[in-house]
C-alpha cells in the first residue's frame, strides 16, 4: 500500500495569514484546533487545491500537489482529497446515491451504483437511496457527505467542523463512526473544529491555531500536557489527556482501576467492560500536590512523581506545575504562595492527589464502532485506495 | 390576420432565444462567479437596454451597423444581409435588446449556487466541464428557463426597435406588434382586433407556462 503521510506547509499574509507546518500520517486524526476565524478552514481548503497559497508545498505521500516554488499547482478535481464540508454541501438536485456516486468517477460506469449503494449502507443510510438531501435530517445529510467523501477513495479526509450542525446525541454517534473509521481507512484524516470535546474524543494529534500561526504542535497527550500553553488553558482549562486500558471492574463499589503508563487510577464505574481503551482527563486544578503521602483521606488517587517543568503565569496569579508520573506528564494548577510554601523545585518527588470523581474518561461509542466492521464487510475485498 | 406577421413575430422569439441563450448562460455565470475591475460597469451596461426608449436602441444600432460603417460592412459580410431591413438585421436587434432579460436571471441564478456546493463538486473528481454541466447548470436551470420565456415574450411585444431597424417588410421584418400598428392606420380595427387578441393569448400561455413549470421545478428541489 503506498504510503498517504500528509506533509502542509503554508506561509502566507494576505488575504488569510496562515504560518503553518504539520505532517499527518495514516490513521492518524489531526486536530487543527482554534477559535473562529483563525484560518482553519483555509488551511483544509488549501490541502484540497481549493485555495492557493502564496507560499508553501502540499505531499500526499509520493504526490507533490502543491509546491509554490516549483510552480506545482494541482486543481481540485486531481487531488484524492475526501471533504466533508461544514453545511455538507451536498448537491440539492441528486439523490444520496446520486450525491455519492457524483464521488466516483474514477471507477467504471456499472460499477458506480453498487459501489454508492454499498457506501451509503456502510454510514446506515439503507434504504434512504433515493431520497434528497432536503428530505434527510441533518445527521443523515451529514452522512451521505461522509460516504461521497469516502467514495473518491481519498488520500486523505478532511472535515470540517463536522458535528457543528449536529444535536449531541447525533455527534457522539458520528464522533464514534469517524473514530473507527480512522482505525480502518489508513489515510491520515485532518479535523477542523473549535470544540475541545472532538479534539479529546478524536485527534491523535492536534494543531493549534491562533491568527494563523501554529501555536502548539503534537501529540494530544504531549500537548495537553505542555504547562505553558495558556491559549489553550484559557479555552478549555489546563489539564493533561492520556491513554489508560480498564483493568478491573469493580461493581460492588463502583468503581472501575484504570491502569496508565506508569500506574492505576481508580474512576466511579460508568458501563464500562475490562480491557476497554479510554482516554483520561485530569483537569489541573482538580490535583493536589503533597510533599509526603497523605494518609486519613477518602482518597483513592495517590500518584508518586517528579517534578519536570513549572510555568509561572504572571497574567494569573496561579502557576502550572508539570509532574512526571511513570511515562506519563500530569498538570497540577496551584497558586503561586503554594509554591512558595512547599519550596517546589523542579525534580522534586512529589503526590499528586487526584479525586475519582474529577476524572474524566472518555469513552469510545461502542455502538457507533459497529459501524467500522461492518463497512469493511462490505467493502475490504474492493476498496482500493489510489 | 396577418399570418405571416405572427410567423415572424414566432420566429423571431424563437431565433432570439437560440442566439441569445448560449451566451447569456455564460456570460451571467461570469459575473457570478469572476470579480474583475470594472464590473459594476458592465453589468450596468448589461441593464441599460431595460430602461432606454427602444427608438434609441434603434437609433444607435442604426448608426453603428448602417451600410456605410465598417462594422456594417463587417455584419454584412458575415451575415450576408445588412442590418437595416433585413429579418437577420431585426433578429441581431432584438438579441441586443434582450440582453437584459436574459443575463440578469442567469446571473442571479448562478449566484445562488452555494459556493461550497461547487467545491464539493471540484473535490468529487468533477473537471470545470463536468462540473458546468453535472452540477451547476441543473440547478440555475430554472433561471435560465424564466430567461428563455421572457425574451421570447419581451420580442413578441417588441415595437419600437423593429420599427427602428427591421421597417415594415410583409414576410421579412413587419411582426404582429407592428402589424397592429399598421392596421390601426388603415382603420382596420377588426384585423388589429383579431391580432391583438392572439397576441394577448400568446402572452398569457407563455407566462402561464413558465409559471408551472417553475412550480414544478421548484417543488422537485425546494
Amino acid at each position: 500500500m503506498p504510503d498517504h503521510r500528509l506533509a502542509v506547509s503554508l506561509h502566507q499574509d494576505d488575504p488569510i495569514p496562515l504560518d503553518v507546518e504539520f505532517s499527518c500520517d495514516p490513521g492518524h486524526v489531526l486536530a487543527i484546533f482554534g477559535p473562529s476565524g483563525s484560518g482553519k478552514t483555509t488551511i483544509l481548503r488549501a490541502i484540497a487545491g481549493l485555495a492557493r497559497p502564496a507560499h508553501g508545498r502540499v505531499q500526499s505521500g509520493g504526490d507533490t500537489w502543491t509546491d509554490t516554488d516549483a510552480g506545482v499547482f494541482w486543481p481540485p478535481h486531481r487531488r484524492a482529497v475526501g471533504f466533508v464540508f461544514q453545511e455538507y454541501a451536498l448537491f440539492p438536485h441528486l439523490t444520496a446515491l446520486g450525491n455519492v456516486m457524483t464521488a466516483l468517477g474514477h471507477r467504471r460506469r456499472p460499477e458506480r451504483r453498487a459501489r454508492a449503494a454499498e457506501l451509503l449502507n456502510a454510514v446506515h443510510l439503507g434504504g434512504h437511496d433515493s431520497k434528497r438531501p432536503r428530505e434527510l435530517s441533518g445527521g443523515e445529510r451529514q452522512r451521505v457527505a461522509l460516504a461521497r467523501a469516502l467514495a473518491r477513495e481519498p488520500a486523505v479526509l478532511l472535515l470540517d467542523e463536522p458535528f457543528a450542525a449536529v444535536d449531541r446525541a447525533v455527534r457522539r454517534r458520528l464522533q464514534g463512526e469517524i473514530d473507527s473509521l480512522r482505525r480502518m481507512l489508513r489515510v491520515p484524516l485532518i479535523l477542523v473544529t473549535h470544540d475541545f470535546d472532538d479534539v479529546v474524543r478524536l485527534a491523535t494529534h492536534v494543531l493549534m491555531l491562533d491568527h494563523g500561526r501554529s501555536v502548539g504542535y503534537g501529540s494530544l497527550s504531549t500537548l495537553t500536557s505542555r504547562p505553558d500553553l495558556s491559549w489553550l488553558h484559557e479555552a478549555v482549562g489546563p489539564g493533561s489527556v492520556f491513554e489508560a486500558t480498564v483493568s478491573r471492574v469493580d461493581i460492588d463499589r463502583g468503581l472501575v482501576t484504570l491502569a496508565f503508563d506508569g500506574g492505576t487510577l481508580l474512576a466511579p464505574a460508568r458501563q464500562l467492560a475490562a480491557t476497554t481503551t479510554v482516554r483520561v482527563r485530569i483537569p489541573a486544578r482538580e490535583v493536589i500536590l503533597a510533599t509526603s503521602a497523605p494518609t486519613g483521606l477518602s482518597l483513592h488517587n495517590v500518584l508518586p512523581g517528579i517534578v519536570s517543568a513549572i510555568h509561572d503565569d504572571t497574567t494569573l496569579d496561579k502557576a502550572i506545575i508539570q509532574m512526571t508520573v511513570g511515562r506519563i506528564l500530569l498538570l497540577a494548577e496551584v497558586t503561586r504562595d503554594a509554591i512558595s510554601k512547599l519550596d517546589i523545585k523542579v525534580g522534586d518527588h512529589l503526590h499528586a492527589l487526584v479525586k475519582s470523581v474529577s476524572i474524566e474518561v472518555f469513552v469510545p461509542d461502542t455502538n457507533a464502532s459497529s459501524v467500522g466492521p461492518h463497512f469493511l464487510d462490505h467493502t475490504s475485498h474492493t476498496v482500493r485506495i489510489t | 390576420m396577418d399570418w405571416s406577421a405572427l410567423r415572424v413575430s414566432l420566429w423571431l422569439g424563437a431565433g432570439t432565444i437560440i442566439v441569445l441563450l448560449p451566451f447569456g448562460i455564460w456570460f451571467g455565470r461570469v459575473l457570478a462567479h469572476r470579480h474583475f475591475r470594472g464590473k459594476l460597469l458592465v453589468e450596468t451596461l448589461v441593464t441599460v437596454p431595460l430602461v432606454l426608449p427602444p427608438t434609441v436602441l434603434g437609433f444607435y444600432l442604426l448608426v453603428t451597423f448602417g451600410a456605410r460603417s465598417p462594422l456594417g460592412q463587417a455584419f454584412q459580410a458575415v451575415v450576408g444581409q445588412p442590418l437595416p431591413f433585413s429579418f437577420e438585421g431585426l433578429l441581431f436587434a432584438s438579441a441586443i435588446a434582450n440582453i437584459p432579460f436574459v443575463v440578469q436571471p442567469i446571473q442571479r441564478g448562478f449566484e445562488a449556487i452555494p459556493p461550497d456546493v461547487r467545491d464539493a463538486a471540484a473535490c468529487c473528481g468533477l473537471s470545470p466541464w463536468q462540473r458546468f454541466l453535472r452540477i451547476e447548470l441543473p440547478l440555475a436551470w430554472p433561471s435560465v428557463l424564466t430567461a428563455a420565456i421572457l425574451t421570447f415574450a419581451h420580442t413578441l411585444g417588441e415595437f419600437g426597435v423593429v420599427l427602428m431597424v427591421g421597417g415594415n417588410l410583409p414576410g421579412e421584418t413587419r411582426t404582429l406588434s407592428v402589424a397592429i400598428y399598421d392596421r390601426m392606420q388603415a382603420f382596420d380595427d377588426r384585423s388589429a382586433g383579431i391580432m391583438a387578441a392572439t397576441l394577448l393569448v400568446v402572452a398569457t400561455v407563455t407566462l402561464m407556462a413558465t409559471t408551472m413549470l417553475s412550480r414544478q421545478v421548484g417543488s422537485r428541489r425546494a
